[in-house]
């Protein structure tokens, strides 16, 4: 494990590009204090992490003090203290998934990497977390790479898998969109949308297994719905 | 076996390609649910909701329509709706794939619940750890916009209506109503003592309801079909239809949409059964923070009455199902350092129960415990639920009494045995990989 700024350019300052999109955050709630959250993604969207600087700018924006943003920073796992590396990868360690294989997964991956729990590899290019149930337990064991599904894994797949993502090869999520960058990543949780939303299935295949068995057996809710969105499908 | 089908209605268009964009939704009907509602009353959509017995999805089994009428007809401020789509109760996993395959539904949930309410501004509170389906809903909201289903004087009502998606940023608690609320107001999540209930001082202190994501993208059928359609499924006291999730040692883990009262005998005879060889041992019926049941328990209807009558609860309806590869005690350790590292830390029951609930199972899993060490996990589970703010508390004990209430013998085994008896790399998918290189 290194610290990431010793590798990486200097993080640019915090311009007035930067005050305007959180003027336009502050301009969707009807308090501007509402907008702290996306803020705070924003300025790991510019800077890879909360950064002293980060949490200046938003306390002067919202007139609140700097200590009750780092009191809001430090209370969400999301927000970083530290340089995260290009790829966030995280592996579900709850409990369906710990038993399923993620235990295993954490355990060879952990050791292939050469880093624990919330550390980055030494060319900056990979950040490693146990996560929490990450709401795909029908595709247990579950990775998360800057966020997005990476189903049914096995500790073969892992490896493969970071071994794409520090060769720069291009990673698809397994029902999702191409891996984005983890910058670009947070800039879109603080609201500011890319050109992603429609790349990857609707569904994945365990998402839908009730459904093609419902089509099998010719099971329909009762007649008198919605019935396009909810009976017959024909 | 009974003859209870599947009846997909929330998950009816989840295998359409591009079933998530707005032109995909309205050729299949969307939208016209609104159209109709903005032609009633209010107080009539309500009412509809209120007939038709819709309980809250999100766990907790609230009547919905009852909910959205604690809100003050003469308040002077704002009125507000939050949606809750925070879902992270270990096991859930059915708002999350909704909102990827079908964001349109929860949008104009959104737009009718406003309505009904008399809602201006709407929010829909998405856990940050799931890009992707945040992208699908900002995007679907902005469609909404563009097709003056939102903004402005909609389809002509007079109703304004605008809706903010919001990314929380990694924190179990904000899945607790008023935790999320603080969230939402720019502050650490934690939950705030009841009453004054959301309904009276809410968002900002202001009138608000809150329903998950499951509840408000419901009500589009429920209009459309009305409240007797609804009570044609489900049972009297748990109408309507719900979806089931079945994670873990099952043949065929995933999402599976049923009248409530459906029984996990019959959602594993469609899930093609438990894994080849083994068999059923545990199961939680609504995600960890509802007591675990086992296989004696598996022909008991999967409502909020039948689950109760069992000691257990709802919940989420986020059936995770372990077989006998599965070491209780590990199973349980690892929820308890789930919620110890949840705890928001304000009280402190939670915050130091929980911690130290850890050191003793790890105690016990290792083989070092002592049938003592059992008692003092009761006691302590005792002096944690109810004497915290919130649910969390309650919800995080559940594993531990209904293990040791229906494994203690598996616990006790663990320190005759000198460590823990099972074989973890049985449990797991790729047994035979693991097993090839060892």
């Amino acid at each position: 494990m290194t610290d990431v700024n010793d590798t990486q350019a200097a993080i640019s300052p915090l311009d007035d590009t930067v005050r305007a999109e959180m003027a336009e955050i502050i301009a969707r709630y009807p308090e501007p204090r509402s907008a702290l959250l996306p803020m705070l993604h924003l300025v790991q969207a510019h800077q890879g992490y909360v950064t002293p600087e980060g949490i200046e700018l938003c306390a002067e924006v919202l007139d609140i003090t700097e200590a009750e943003v780092a009191a809001v920073a430090t209370f969400y796992t999301m927000y970083k203290r530290r340089p995260v590396g290009d790829y966030h990868v995280g592996v579900c360690t709850n409990t369906l998934c710990a038993v399923m294989g993620g235990d295993a997964i954490w355990d060879d991956l952990s050791e292939y990497l050469g880093v624990g729990h919330d550390e980055t590899t030494d060319d900056g290019k990979v950040s490693l977390e146990r996560v929490e149930c990450n709401a795909a337990c029908d595709y247990a064991p579950v990775m998360m790479v800057n966020w997005e599904f990476m189903d049914n894994q096995t500790p073969q797949s892992a490896r493969e898998l970071v071994d794409r993502l520090r060769a720069g090869e291009e990673v698809r999520s397994t029902r999702g969109p191409r891996i984005c960058s983890w910058k670009q990543a947070e800039r879109v949780l603080a609201g500011f949308p890319d050109d992603l939303a429609t790349e990857g299935v609707a569904a994945g295949p365990a998402s839908v297994v009730g459904l093609e068995l419902a089509h099998e057996n010719g099971w329909t809710a009762p007649e008198g719905g919605q019935r396009e969105l909810g009976g017959s499908k024909k | 076996m009974s003859d209870t089908t599947l009846t997909p209605v929330l998950t009816a268009r989840w295998d359409q390609s591009d079933a998530f964009t707005r032109r995909n939704y309205e050729k299949a009907g969307g939208y016209k649910a609104l159209r109709r509602a903005l032609q009633r009353k209010p107080e009539d959509v309500v009412e509809i909701v209120k007939d038709s017995g819709l309980r809250g999805r999100g766990g907790a089994g609230f009547p919905t329509g009852m909910k959205w009428s604690f809100i003050p007809k003469d308040s002077p401020k704002p009125t507000y709706l939050v949606v809750n789509a925070d879902e992270s109760e270990p096991g859930t996993c059915k708002d999350i794939p909704l909102m990827m395959a079908d964001p349109h539904v929860l949008v104009e949930g959104v737009i009718i619940t406003s309505y009904a309410i008399g809602a201006k501004h709407a929010f829909i509170y998405v856990r940050g750890e799931v890009l992707h389906v945040f992208r699908r809903v900002l995007n679907a909201v902005a469609e909404a916009y563009e097709a003056g289903y939102l903004g402005q004087d909609i389809l002509g009502s007079g109703f304004d209506l605008d809706v903010v998606v919001h990314a929380g940023a990694g924190a179990y608690i904000c899945g607790e109503e008023t935790a999320l609320l603080d969230s939402l107001e720019g502050r650490r999540g934690q939950p705030r003592l009841k009453p004054p209930f959301p309904a009276v001082a809410g968002l900002y202190a202001s009138p608000t309801v809150i329903n998950n994501v499951e509840t408000i993208a419901s009500v589009p059928s429920i209009i459309a079909g009305g409240a007797e359609w609804f009570r044609g499924m489900g049972s009297e006291k748990s109408p309507g239809y719900g979806i089931f999730s079945l994670s873990g040692h099952v043949t065929k883990p995933g999402q599976y949409e049923a009248p409530l009262g459906i029984t996990l005998r019959e959602l594993l005879d469609m899930a093609g059964g438990i894994r080849a060889g083994h068999e059923l041992k545990f199961w939680t019926p609504g995600g960890s923070s509802t007591p675990v049941l086992t296989a004696e328990h598996i022909d008991l209807p999967l409502d909020f009455e039948g689950m109760a009558g069992a000691g257990s609860l709802l919940g989420t309806r986020a059936l995770q199902i372990f077989d006998d590869t599965t070491c209780v005690v590990r199973a349980t350790e690892r929820w308890i350092e789930f919620y110890k590292h949840e705890s928001c830390g304000k009280c402190t029951p939670c915050r130091e129960g929980f911690w130290w609930m850890v050191q003793i199972l790890e105690r016990l899993e290792k083989g070092d415990g002592t049938e003592a060490d059992l008692d003092k996990l009761l006691d302590m589970s005792d002096n944690i639920a109810g004497r915290s703010f919130c649910a969390l508390a309650d919800g995080g004990v559940a594993p531990v009494v209904s293990t040791i209430q229906h494994f203690r013998d598996e616990y006790i085994a663990h320190f005759e045995h000198g460590g823990c008896p099972f074989d973890p790399a049985a449990s797991t998918l790729f047994v035979q990989e693991l097993g090839a290189k060892a």
